[in-house]
């Protein structure tokens, strides 16, 4: 799950990691309302969960107030990467002697906290760690004793040179990762981290994503998700069961594994077509969920042909076979359907659905060539 | 010879007592495998299908001598069923259950380091030495005994494809699912590693999928230590950057993790990539001189 930037500062104000003033405003009447009455630097920042915000025209300067609003004004409504801007945050600019990059992962590799730092501050890390990995200092934490505050300082001290400015970062970077694991992050990035001309270290720039699977025991983290349209449909197929994505392609897939579900899109590509969706109903295949999966699929006005890829293991093919005839009798459609159905019991299925009328194939490859055939008229 | 488990292998169920834990425990001792215990908390001398249940892993291994513990309890309990089993002296840990915090994993692991823990999972389907021991989730049936070892982290797909492997006569050594997810225990050099040593086996599949860089990782120990042959498949070719392929590992953020860099890893070590899951059979044939 993802947050956006104003959110994030909102932790990190709470963990006590320094961040400028700044007020988050979803309309022009809001800047005048609630940001104070001077003539301050700002910086006007769309909030939207997309990165690049700042190339699209998403950040701006306003010397004054009334720039602020102006400038508000622009960047509200405005269309980023397909997201459009329904938020601002105006906040404060600070002077800056020098931009620094810190931020924390879940390390595949290292399977623990990995703590990242650099001097290059500012620009995306992606970039630093192709062209320049040396300027990258990496530590993986041990979970059992956490960031410890020697390594904080140590880490710190690659990056400042002075002792006063090295306890501000080192003090960030232990609070930094106390807001990690307490809020089950999965990214918590500060972009730049900057010292101001009169040596104070701050947060300018955040970026946090949490833990799917740890949603459950995060209650307030959960109530800052602000899912966009998409998303909401993908929330909505979770709580079912299911686990769908929606894509740009016509052919609307249904597949049991996430796997499977992979490599039946990666086939209708490789034979020319276009995947709408990717689509895992999981390992049962009940009617009620064939049923659900079906109604995602078509509430979907860009499929116009549909493929079930399905692998009896446990479950035995004929009785999934039995599942998709009672769900498809419930739904009214004319859009094509094609079923393939392998392993246990596949002939006994197939001979089901065929009995049943549908198109049916037995390999993956017919399939998808069939569900493309098939979509286009 | 297989790896990780045998006719010998000794498996408690973590979770017997719940609905998953039952169905798959029975299914596992129609397979044939040995399950001498289940555990339960607040349950313990109670009797599941004839299998008997106690209350702590611990007293489980003491009682029975078990080396692998299967584990089905819900997923903000795994992580520490997983600690429980590793504190009690297991060998194997297979973790089955979806969805397990990703900081519950990784606290796992500094403990697993010291007792010398092997952990498969967590979101697996387990494994299987066909026709002597399986554990897991997975569809016996299907199954064939054979040279073939088979590393995956997907579920169905690993079904999909051993039935091929079947149906075209190849069997199987050993295969292992080692999950989706992105923190997680055996990867692929460990197995493969494991199959280069095991005896009974001729060759390797490995099915990968986008997401970090465990196949790359793969690919350069294959071309340096590797003297068996190893096919490949990557799931996800067509997927779009940064969202999460129902498997949670399966995200690519910021151009690593990409199906491309991944096939292209494995050619430049030797290993045929197949382009669709069909192809697998054929490209192990070949490598195998049949």
């Amino acid at each position: 799950m993802k947050i956006h930037e104003y959110q994030a500062r909102n932790l990190f104000r709470k963990y006590g990691i320094p961040v400028p003033d700044g007020v988050v405003c979803h309309s022009v009447e809001d800047v005048e309302k609630n940001v104070p009455n001077n003539d301050k630097l700002r910086v006007v920042k769309a909030q939207v969960h997309v990165g690049g915000r700042g190339k699209a025209g998403g950040v701006k300067l306003a010397k004054t107030k009334a720039e602020a609003v102006e400038k508000a004004g622009q960047i509200l409504g405005m269309n980023i990467k397909g997201l459009t801007v329904e938020k601002v945050l105006v906040a404060d600019a600070v002077d800056i002697e020098k931009e620094f990059y810190v931020g924390l992962i879940n390390d595949r590799n290292s399977k623990s906290v990995t703590l990242m730092a650099s001097a290059e501050g500012g620009v995306e890390i992606e970039e630093v760690a192709r062209v320049s990995p040396e300027k990258i200092i990496k530590l993986s934490i041990d979970s059992t004793m956490g960031l410890m505050d020697w390594q904080a300082r140590k880490i710190a001290l690659q990056l400042f040179s002075d002792p006063n400015e090295m306890r501000q970062a080192a003090a960030i970077l232990v609070k930094l990762y106390r807001l990690y694991v307490e809020t089950d992050s999965s990214l918590a990035e500060i972009n730049p981290l900057v010292l101001t001309p009169d040596k104070q270290v701050l947060a300018i720039d955040g970026k946090m994503n949490f833990d799917d699977n740890a949603l459950f025991r995060q209650p307030e983290i959960l109530k800052m998700r602000e899912a966009t349209e998409d998303e909401k449909k993908e929330i909505e197929a979770n709580e079912k069961g299911l686990s769908y994505i929606k894509l740009d392609g016509n052919i609307g897939c249904m597949v049991n594994g996430a796997g499977l579900a992979m490599a039946t899109m990666d086939m209708i590509k490789l034979y020319g077509g276009e995947p709408a969706n990717f689509l895992d109903i999981g390992g049962s295949s009940s009617p009620q969920k064939v049923v659900e999966a079906m109604n995602i699929l078509l509430s979907d006005s860009n499929v116009n042909a549909v493929m079930i890829n399905i692998f009896g293991g446990i479950t035995r093919c004929d009785d999934v076979a039995r599942g998709l005839v009672t769900a498809l009798k419930e739904i009214d459609t004319d859009i094509p359907v094609v079923i393939r159905l392998s392993g246990t019991n596949a002939k006994e299925g197939l001979e089901i659905i065929r009995e049943f009328g549908l198109a049916t194939v037995s390999t993956m490859s017919e399939a998808a060539q069939k569900a493309i055939e098939l979509s286009r008229g | 010879m297989s790896i990780l488990i045998n006719k010998e292998t000794k498996v408690l169920v973590q979770g017997i007592t719940g609905r998953d834990g039952a169905f798959h425990t029975s299914k596992m001792k129609d397979y044939g495998t040995n399950i001498i215990g289940g555990i339960s908390p607040g349950k313990g001398g109670s009797d599941v299908g004839g299998i008997h249940v106690f209350n702590t892993v611990e007293e489980a291994v003491k009682a029975t001598g078990a080396n692998v513990s299967v584990i089905f309890v819900p997923a903000p309990f795994a992580g520490d069923a997983i600690l429980e089993a590793s504190y009690a002296g297991v060998e194997l840990v297979v973790c089955i259950t979806e969805g397990v915090p990703v900081q519950d994993m990784m606290k796992t692991m500094p403990v697993l380091k010291q007792n010398g823990t092997k952990l498969i999972g967590a979101n697996c389907p387990g494994l299987i030495t066909p026709g002597e021991c399986l554990i897991g989730i997975l569809p016996g049936m299907i199954f064939k005994k054979g040279n073939v070892g088979l590393i995956s982290r997907s579920g169905t797909l690993t079904y999909e494809v051993v039935n091929m492997l079947s149906e075209s006569g190849l069997g199987q050594s050993t295969c292992v699912g080692i999950g989706g997810d992105p923190v997680s225990g055996l990867y692929f050099i460990d197995l493969l590693e494991m199959y280069e040593n095991d005896p009974e086996t001729d060759a390797v599949v490995l099915i990968g999928e986008i997401g970090g860089d465990a196949e790359e990782q793969a690919a350069a120990y294959i071309k340096e230590k590797m003297t068996k042959p190893v096919v490949a498949f990557i799931a996800g070719q067509s997927a779009p950057p940064g969202k999460r392929m129902g498997h949670a590992g399966a995200i690519i953020s910021s151009g690593s993790g990409t199906a491309e860099e991944k096939i292209k890893a494995f050619n430049e070590a030797g290993v045929p990539v197949a382009n669709e899951p069909g192809k697998i059979p054929g490209l192990v044939k070949e490598k195998l001189g049949i």
